[in-house]
């Protein structure tokens, strides 16, 4: 336990919840979202344009302020280069997404709807990210 | 409420659960100085490199996950979800961990706090990954590949 522990906790179970709420922990909607071309259902925009609303305006407030409110210093993305690996990434990413409808929030979350399925789904993602990490060692 | 013309879609849930995830992402923005990132997240607990998050941090997160979805679902009296079989899981599983990895975050990560906050790497990946899903999707159903029940 530390002062992480405890907000980190408070994000989980909000990010969980606004899965479930938004329909996003029944892979039928979301590949009801990426059925541009059939039937189509618009839900996921919502989720996402809400999140990104209110995100928005948090981003504004990180402008004023010098530090976050329970840590020593903001540790954010600095990069701003696109590379071949990030958007071969992202394809591969959204491959998996349509095949099966879920991301890796839902799939985590949905271990308490559908835990088999959801640990399937959760234990295939990790052993993916090992060998991303065996095929390119530990950065220095 | 429904939409006109698409009448699966719940709208306002479908808002009300964005604002409660855009919420959840600003209490790590703003609390910890944290992009709430859960492939990153998922990875740094797993000890497979990822966010720069406490690893206790980064557990008590994944864990509110389920507690947030059990929360509603309670309340809801059960959520409805259809999962695809035990191999579809795990091609997606696998290309999902993989993807996630090299283009360094998922739908939270890039989705949400990145465009939000006008990324071009984010932007970039998060067009990629729909139009990625979409032409999946489009492509299945040419197919006739049906894989959810």
């Amino acid at each position: 336990m530390n002062r992480t522990t405890l907000p980190s906790l408070l994000s989980g179970i909000l990010f969980g919840a606004g899965l479930a709420l938004g329909g996003m922990t029944d892979p039928a909607r979301v590949r009801g979202f990426l059925d541009l071309f059939g039937a189509w259902d618009p839900t996921l925009a919502f989720v996402m344009g809400g999140a990104v609303i209110v995100m928005a305006v948090a981003w504004r407030m990180v402008a004023r302020m010098p530090q976050p409110w329970l840590a020593e210093a903001f540790h954010l993305p600095t990069r701003a280069d696109l590379t071949p690996r990030l958007i071969g990434g992202a394809a591969l990413f959204g491959m998996g997404w349509g095949i099966a409808g879920l991301c890796p929030g839902p799939g985590i979350a949905a271990l308490v709807i559908e835990p088999m399925s959801a640990a399937v789904f959760v234990a295939a993602m990790l052993v993916g990210m090992a060998a991303v990490r065996l095929v390119e060692g530990t950065p220095a | 409420m429904t939409l006109p013309g698409y009448p699966e879609a719940a709208p306002l849930a479908g808002l009300a659960g964005g604002v409660l995830i855009g919420l959840a992402a600003a209490v790590m923005l703003l609390g910890l100085g944290r992009i709430a990132g859960v492939s990153g997240i998922a990875a740094k607990a797993a000890g497979l490199g990822g966010s720069g998050i406490a690893r206790g941090g980064a557990w008590t997160f994944l864990i509110g996950l389920p507690l947030g979805a059990l929360v509603v679902s309670l309340a809801q009296g059960g959520i409805a979800a259809s999962f695809a079989s035990a191999p579809v899981l795990v091609i997606a599983g696998l290309l999902v961990g993989i993807g996630t990895r090299l283009g360094s975050g998922c739908t939270s990560g890039h989705g949400v706090c990145g465009i939000s906050r006008f990324s071009a790497r984010s932007i970039v990946a998060t067009l990629t990954f729909m139009a990625a899903g979409i032409a999946t999707v489009a492509a299945m159903n040419a197919l006739g590949l049906e894989v959810l029940p």
